[in-house]
Protein backbone atom coordinates (compact mmCIF):
# COMPACT_ATOMS: atom_id res chain seq x y z
CA UNK A 1 0.00 0.00 0.00
CA UNK A 2 1.43 3.96 -0.84
CA UNK A 3 1.76 5.94 2.59
CA UNK A 4 -0.66 8.02 1.48
CA UNK A 5 -3.03 5.53 -0.02
CA UNK A 6 -6.70 7.16 0.51
CA UNK A 7 -5.82 10.40 1.96
CA UNK A 8 -7.05 14.03 0.70
CA UNK A 9 -4.21 16.78 0.48
CA UNK A 10 -4.89 20.38 -0.36
CA UNK A 11 -2.03 22.15 -2.06
CA UNK A 12 -2.05 26.10 -2.68
CA UNK A 13 0.19 27.44 -5.11
CA UNK A 14 -0.84 23.74 -7.18
CA UNK A 15 -0.50 25.77 -10.78
CA UNK A 16 3.43 25.72 -11.07
CA UNK A 17 6.82 25.77 -9.60
CA UNK A 18 6.96 23.86 -6.16
CA UNK A 19 3.43 23.80 -5.57
CA UNK A 20 3.03 21.61 -9.18
CA UNK A 21 6.02 18.66 -7.78
CA UNK A 22 4.19 18.37 -3.82
CA UNK A 23 0.63 18.01 -6.08
CA UNK A 24 2.79 15.12 -8.22
CA UNK A 25 4.80 13.63 -5.31
CA UNK A 26 2.13 13.58 -2.93
CA UNK A 27 -0.52 11.98 -5.71
CA UNK A 28 2.36 9.34 -6.21
CA UNK A 29 2.10 8.56 -2.79
CA UNK A 30 -1.36 7.77 -3.31
CA UNK A 31 -2.93 10.66 -1.56
CA UNK A 32 -6.27 12.68 -3.45
CA UNK A 33 -5.30 16.09 -4.72
CA UNK A 34 -6.99 19.47 -4.32
CA UNK A 35 -5.45 22.10 -5.90
CA UNK A 36 -5.69 25.77 -4.90
CA UNK A 37 -4.41 28.69 -7.06
CA UNK A 38 -5.06 32.26 -8.87
CA UNK A 39 -4.27 30.71 -11.96
CA UNK A 40 -7.03 28.72 -12.98
CA UNK A 41 -5.67 27.77 -16.28
CA UNK A 42 -2.47 26.28 -15.81
CA UNK A 43 -3.71 24.78 -12.35
CA UNK A 44 -5.64 23.01 -15.09
CA UNK A 45 -2.50 21.42 -15.82
CA UNK A 46 -1.12 20.34 -12.76
CA UNK A 47 -4.63 18.54 -12.54
CA UNK A 48 -4.00 16.58 -15.76
CA UNK A 49 -0.79 15.29 -14.48
CA UNK A 50 -2.18 14.40 -11.21
CA UNK A 51 -5.04 12.65 -12.83
CA UNK A 52 -2.62 10.68 -14.83
CA UNK A 53 -1.00 9.22 -11.44
CA UNK A 54 -4.50 7.58 -11.03
CA UNK A 55 -5.88 9.34 -8.12
CA UNK A 56 -8.40 12.62 -8.03
CA UNK A 57 -7.79 16.13 -8.47
CA UNK A 58 -10.19 18.82 -7.30
CA UNK A 59 -8.72 22.16 -9.08
CA UNK A 60 -9.84 25.20 -7.06
CA UNK A 61 -9.83 28.81 -7.40
CA UNK A 62 -9.12 31.18 -4.40
CA UNK A 63 -6.91 33.70 -3.62
CA UNK A 64 -4.80 32.51 -0.09
CA UNK A 65 -4.56 35.97 1.07
CA UNK A 66 -8.97 35.79 1.41
CA UNK A 67 -10.12 34.16 4.34
CA UNK A 68 -13.43 33.64 2.95
CA UNK A 69 -12.52 32.36 -0.41
CA UNK A 70 -10.24 30.24 1.19
CA UNK A 71 -12.67 29.04 3.64
CA UNK A 72 -15.22 28.51 1.13
CA UNK A 73 -12.68 26.64 -1.16
CA UNK A 74 -11.83 23.77 1.78
CA UNK A 75 -15.36 23.68 2.22
CA UNK A 76 -15.50 22.20 -1.14
CA UNK A 77 -13.02 19.98 -0.50
CA UNK A 78 -14.85 18.61 2.77
CA UNK A 79 -18.10 18.02 0.49
CA UNK A 80 -15.59 16.32 -2.39
CA UNK A 81 -13.63 14.02 -0.31
CA UNK A 82 -14.41 12.31 2.74
CA UNK A 83 -11.44 13.90 5.00
CA UNK A 84 -8.61 16.70 4.78
CA UNK A 85 -5.58 14.95 5.96
CA UNK A 86 -2.77 17.57 4.58
CA UNK A 87 -2.48 21.32 3.91
CA UNK A 88 0.27 22.21 2.36
CA UNK A 89 0.82 26.13 2.40
CA UNK A 90 2.54 26.89 -0.44
CA UNK A 91 1.56 29.53 -2.15
CA UNK A 92 3.82 32.33 -2.41
CA UNK A 93 4.83 35.28 -3.79
CA UNK A 94 8.20 38.23 -3.99
CA UNK A 95 8.37 41.85 -4.72
CA UNK A 96 11.98 42.46 -4.34
CA UNK A 97 13.04 45.75 -3.53
CA UNK A 98 15.53 48.06 -1.33
CA UNK A 99 14.32 48.59 1.82
CA UNK A 100 14.26 52.43 0.88
CA UNK A 101 12.79 51.73 -2.42
CA UNK A 102 9.92 49.67 -1.31
CA UNK A 103 6.46 50.42 -1.45
CA UNK A 104 3.66 50.21 1.32
CA UNK A 105 1.91 48.13 -1.62
CA UNK A 106 5.22 45.42 -2.27
CA UNK A 107 5.32 45.21 1.85
CA UNK A 108 1.37 44.66 1.80
CA UNK A 109 0.81 42.67 -1.03
CA UNK A 110 3.55 39.86 0.16
CA UNK A 111 2.75 39.92 4.02
CA UNK A 112 -1.02 39.28 2.96
CA UNK A 113 -0.60 36.32 0.55
CA UNK A 114 2.73 34.66 2.40
CA UNK A 115 1.98 35.27 5.86
CA UNK A 116 -1.81 35.92 6.17
CA UNK A 117 -2.32 33.38 3.71
CA UNK A 118 -0.71 30.89 5.97
CA UNK A 119 -3.33 31.88 9.01
CA UNK A 120 -6.35 31.47 6.23
CA UNK A 121 -4.83 28.43 5.23
CA UNK A 122 -4.30 26.71 8.77
CA UNK A 123 -7.50 28.12 9.61
CA UNK A 124 -9.56 26.73 6.66
CA UNK A 125 -8.73 23.00 8.23
CA UNK A 126 -8.30 23.34 11.60
CA UNK A 127 -11.64 22.69 12.66
CA UNK A 128 -12.12 19.74 10.51
CA UNK A 129 -8.61 18.18 11.22
CA UNK A 130 -9.08 18.65 15.13
CA UNK A 131 -12.41 17.10 14.81
CA UNK A 132 -10.65 13.94 13.03
CA UNK A 133 -8.40 14.52 15.70
CA UNK A 134 -5.58 13.57 12.93
CA UNK A 135 -3.60 15.90 10.17
CA UNK A 136 -0.23 17.12 8.76
CA UNK A 137 -0.01 20.82 7.94
CA UNK A 138 3.26 21.88 6.27
CA UNK A 139 4.05 25.53 5.57
CA UNK A 140 6.53 26.56 3.01
CA UNK A 141 8.45 29.06 4.74
CA UNK A 142 12.55 30.00 2.99
CA UNK A 143 15.75 30.13 4.39
CA UNK A 144 15.52 34.10 4.06
CA UNK A 145 12.83 33.80 6.80
CA UNK A 146 16.28 32.81 9.01
CA UNK A 147 18.98 34.83 7.69
CA UNK A 148 17.84 37.83 5.87
CA UNK A 149 18.17 39.17 2.43
CA UNK A 150 19.16 41.77 0.73
CA UNK A 151 15.67 43.07 -1.15
CA UNK A 152 13.67 41.12 0.41
CA UNK A 153 12.25 42.74 3.92
CA UNK A 154 9.33 41.93 3.12
CA UNK A 155 9.61 38.50 1.64
CA UNK A 156 12.26 37.23 4.61
CA UNK A 157 9.79 38.85 7.22
CA UNK A 158 6.58 37.41 5.85
CA UNK A 159 8.61 33.93 5.95
CA UNK A 160 9.98 34.34 9.36
CA UNK A 161 6.70 35.18 10.27
CA UNK A 162 5.70 31.35 9.07
CA UNK A 163 8.11 30.15 11.11
CA UNK A 164 6.67 31.35 14.37
CA UNK A 165 3.25 30.80 12.72
CA UNK A 166 3.85 27.27 12.39
CA UNK A 167 5.37 26.86 15.96
CA UNK A 168 1.76 28.39 17.82
CA UNK A 169 0.27 26.40 15.23
CA UNK A 170 2.04 23.07 16.42
CA UNK A 171 1.92 24.00 20.07
CA UNK A 172 -2.32 24.51 19.94
CA UNK A 173 -2.84 21.39 17.90
CA UNK A 174 -0.25 18.54 19.19
CA UNK A 175 -2.97 17.47 21.79
CA UNK A 176 -5.69 16.98 18.68
CA UNK A 177 -2.64 14.65 16.63
CA UNK A 178 -2.38 17.25 14.01
CA UNK A 179 1.55 18.21 13.53
CA UNK A 180 2.34 21.53 12.40
CA UNK A 181 5.52 22.08 10.05
CA UNK A 182 7.73 24.27 8.24
CA UNK A 183 10.09 23.90 5.13
CA UNK A 184 12.40 26.41 4.02
CA UNK A 185 13.52 26.11 0.53
CA UNK A 186 16.68 27.20 -0.49
CA UNK A 187 17.27 28.17 -4.05
CA UNK A 188 14.93 26.38 -5.73
CA UNK A 189 15.09 26.63 -9.77
CA UNK A 190 10.83 27.32 -10.41
CA UNK A 191 9.21 30.06 -12.59
CA UNK A 192 9.56 32.30 -9.52
CA UNK A 193 13.77 32.06 -9.83
CA UNK A 194 13.78 32.27 -13.66
CA UNK A 195 14.01 36.01 -13.66
CA UNK A 196 16.64 36.50 -11.49
CA UNK A 197 19.67 37.92 -13.33
CA UNK A 198 22.75 35.41 -14.15
CA UNK A 199 25.06 37.84 -11.51
CA UNK A 200 22.19 37.19 -9.21
CA UNK A 201 22.26 33.30 -9.86
CA UNK A 202 26.29 33.05 -9.39
CA UNK A 203 26.20 34.67 -6.12
CA UNK A 204 23.75 32.04 -4.99
CA UNK A 205 25.34 29.60 -6.52
CA UNK A 206 28.96 30.17 -4.37
CA UNK A 207 27.26 30.05 -1.69
CA UNK A 208 25.86 26.46 -1.71
CA UNK A 209 27.88 23.88 -0.44
CA UNK A 210 26.32 21.42 -2.72
CA UNK A 211 27.38 23.30 -5.78
CA UNK A 212 23.93 22.91 -7.68
CA UNK A 213 20.24 24.20 -7.32
CA UNK A 214 17.72 22.97 -5.95
CA UNK A 215 14.75 21.07 -7.75
CA UNK A 216 10.98 21.61 -6.93
CA UNK A 217 11.17 17.80 -6.46
CA UNK A 218 13.66 17.82 -3.35
CA UNK A 219 11.12 20.07 -1.59
CA UNK A 220 8.47 17.94 -2.50
CA UNK A 221 9.80 14.96 -1.00
CA UNK A 222 10.46 16.62 2.02
CA UNK A 223 6.68 17.49 2.72
CA UNK A 224 5.75 13.83 1.27
CA UNK A 225 8.02 12.73 4.28
CA UNK A 226 6.40 15.05 6.97
CA UNK A 227 2.90 14.34 5.70
CA UNK A 228 2.81 10.67 6.32
CA UNK A 229 1.46 8.66 9.21
CA UNK A 230 4.84 7.87 10.91
CA UNK A 231 6.11 11.29 10.72
CA UNK A 232 3.65 11.72 14.10
CA UNK A 233 5.91 12.78 16.28
CA UNK A 234 7.63 15.55 14.53
CA UNK A 235 6.08 18.98 15.35
CA UNK A 236 7.20 22.47 15.25
CA UNK A 237 9.91 21.64 13.13
CA UNK A 238 11.28 23.91 10.29
CA UNK A 239 13.52 21.51 7.65
CA UNK A 240 15.84 23.47 5.56
CA UNK A 241 15.90 22.16 1.71
CA UNK A 242 18.85 24.41 0.46
CA UNK A 243 21.99 21.95 -0.13
CA UNK A 244 23.36 23.42 3.22
CA UNK A 245 22.90 27.38 2.53
CA UNK A 246 22.05 28.24 5.37
CA UNK A 247 23.45 26.28 8.40
CA UNK B 1 -38.17 23.54 23.09
CA UNK B 2 -36.22 24.38 26.09
CA UNK B 3 -35.69 20.23 26.57
CA UNK B 4 -34.63 20.36 22.75
CA UNK B 5 -31.60 23.22 23.87
CA UNK B 6 -30.46 20.85 27.16
CA UNK B 7 -30.61 18.01 24.99
CA UNK B 8 -28.49 19.23 21.87
CA UNK B 9 -26.15 21.06 24.70
CA UNK B 10 -25.29 17.69 26.18
CA UNK B 11 -25.11 16.06 22.90
CA UNK B 12 -22.46 18.38 21.96
CA UNK B 13 -20.82 18.05 25.31
CA UNK B 14 -20.70 14.51 25.27
CA UNK B 15 -19.35 14.22 21.73
CA UNK B 16 -16.72 16.63 22.37
CA UNK B 17 -15.73 15.07 25.82
CA UNK B 18 -15.80 11.79 24.90
CA UNK B 19 -18.38 11.29 27.70
CA UNK B 20 -21.64 9.12 27.86
CA UNK B 21 -24.79 11.96 27.52
CA UNK B 22 -26.39 10.35 30.86
CA UNK B 23 -23.13 11.39 32.68
CA UNK B 24 -24.02 14.51 32.31
CA UNK B 25 -26.10 16.73 34.11
CA UNK B 26 -26.70 20.61 34.66
CA UNK B 27 -24.40 20.52 37.40
CA UNK B 28 -21.51 19.15 35.28
CA UNK B 29 -18.27 21.59 35.90
CA UNK B 30 -16.14 21.40 32.35
CA UNK B 31 -12.97 21.64 34.11
CA UNK B 32 -13.77 20.04 37.71
CA UNK B 33 -16.18 16.71 36.35
CA UNK B 34 -15.03 16.49 32.25
CA UNK B 35 -11.27 17.50 32.91
CA UNK B 36 -11.67 20.00 30.20
CA UNK B 37 -8.68 22.17 29.06
CA UNK B 38 -8.46 25.92 27.47
CA UNK B 39 -8.27 24.38 24.11
CA UNK B 40 -11.28 21.95 24.82
CA UNK B 41 -13.33 24.61 26.21
CA UNK B 42 -12.62 26.80 23.06
CA UNK B 43 -13.46 24.59 20.72
CA UNK B 44 -16.64 23.57 22.56
CA UNK B 45 -17.77 27.41 22.13
CA UNK B 46 -16.94 27.12 18.54
CA UNK B 47 -19.76 24.15 19.04
CA UNK B 48 -21.92 25.76 20.69
CA UNK B 49 -21.58 28.31 18.21
CA UNK B 50 -22.29 25.99 14.79
CA UNK B 51 -24.93 24.29 16.81
CA UNK B 52 -27.02 27.35 17.76
CA UNK B 53 -26.23 29.09 14.78
CA UNK B 54 -25.10 32.25 16.81
CA UNK B 55 -21.89 33.92 18.06
CA UNK B 56 -20.80 33.89 22.04
CA UNK B 57 -17.99 36.37 22.41
CA UNK B 58 -15.02 34.85 24.52
CA UNK B 59 -15.83 37.53 27.22
CA UNK B 60 -18.93 35.55 27.79
CA UNK B 61 -17.45 32.28 26.71
CA UNK B 62 -15.47 32.60 30.26
CA UNK B 63 -18.42 32.76 32.36
CA UNK B 64 -19.63 29.22 30.89
CA UNK B 65 -18.13 26.70 33.74
CA UNK B 66 -20.40 24.18 33.82
CA UNK B 67 -23.32 22.32 31.65
CA UNK B 68 -26.29 24.35 32.69
CA UNK B 69 -24.30 28.00 31.99
CA UNK B 70 -24.09 26.92 28.26
CA UNK B 71 -27.76 25.62 28.42
CA UNK B 72 -29.01 28.74 29.62
CA UNK B 73 -26.79 31.03 27.69
CA UNK B 74 -28.06 29.85 24.54
CA UNK B 75 -31.18 29.81 25.99
CA UNK B 76 -31.13 33.77 26.94
CA UNK B 77 -29.64 34.52 24.15
CA UNK B 78 -32.29 33.04 21.52
CA UNK B 79 -34.77 34.85 23.40
CA UNK B 80 -32.98 38.26 22.58
CA UNK B 81 -32.69 37.28 19.03
CA UNK B 82 -36.83 36.85 18.72
N1 LIG C 1 11.80 28.98 -5.77
C1 LIG C 1 12.57 29.19 -4.71
O1 LIG C 1 13.79 29.28 -4.81
C2 LIG C 1 11.94 29.27 -3.35
C3 LIG C 1 12.82 29.40 -2.25
C4 LIG C 1 12.29 29.47 -0.97
C5 LIG C 1 10.91 29.44 -0.80
N2 LIG C 1 10.10 29.33 -1.88
C6 LIG C 1 8.67 29.31 -1.61
O2 LIG C 1 8.06 28.20 -2.22
C7 LIG C 1 6.72 28.51 -2.56
C8 LIG C 1 6.47 28.19 -4.02
O3 LIG C 1 7.38 28.93 -4.79
P1 LIG C 1 7.63 28.69 -6.35
O4 LIG C 1 9.07 28.95 -6.57
O5 LIG C 1 7.04 27.44 -6.75
O6 LIG C 1 6.82 29.96 -6.91
P2 LIG C 1 6.01 30.13 -8.28
O7 LIG C 1 5.88 31.59 -8.49
O8 LIG C 1 6.64 29.32 -9.34
O9 LIG C 1 4.59 29.50 -7.93
C9 LIG C 1 3.76 30.09 -6.97
C10 LIG C 1 2.32 29.67 -7.25
O10 LIG C 1 1.49 30.31 -6.28
C11 LIG C 1 0.38 30.88 -6.95
N3 LIG C 1 -0.11 32.04 -6.20
C12 LIG C 1 0.45 33.27 -6.13
N4 LIG C 1 -0.31 34.07 -5.40
C13 LIG C 1 -1.40 33.35 -5.01
C14 LIG C 1 -2.56 33.66 -4.23
N5 LIG C 1 -2.75 34.86 -3.72
N6 LIG C 1 -3.46 32.68 -4.02
C15 LIG C 1 -3.29 31.44 -4.57
N7 LIG C 1 -2.22 31.11 -5.32
C16 LIG C 1 -1.28 32.06 -5.53
C17 LIG C 1 0.89 31.26 -8.32
O11 LIG C 1 -0.17 31.40 -9.25
C18 LIG C 1 1.82 30.10 -8.64
O12 LIG C 1 1.12 29.05 -9.24
C19 LIG C 1 6.53 29.98 -2.20
O13 LIG C 1 5.93 30.10 -0.94
C20 LIG C 1 7.93 30.50 -2.18
O14 LIG C 1 8.05 31.63 -1.36
C21 LIG C 1 10.59 29.25 -3.15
Amino acid sequence: MKPLEGKTAVVTGAAQGIGRAICLRLAEDGANIAGVDVAQDVLEETGAMVREKGVQFLGLQADVSRFDQMREAVAKVAQTFESIDIMVNNAGITRDNFLIRMSEEEWDRVLAINLKGVFNGIKAVARTMTKQRSGRIVNIASVVGMTGNVGQANYSASKAGVIGLTKTAAKELAKRNVTVNAVAPGFIVTPMTDHLSEEAREAALSSIPVGCFGQSEDVAAVVAFLARTDAAYVTGEVIRVDGGMAM
Amino acid sequence: MSDEIRDKVVGLVAERMGVEPEQITEATHFVNDLQSDSLDMAELVIDLEEGFDLTISDEDAQKIETVGQAIEYIKQSQQQSQ
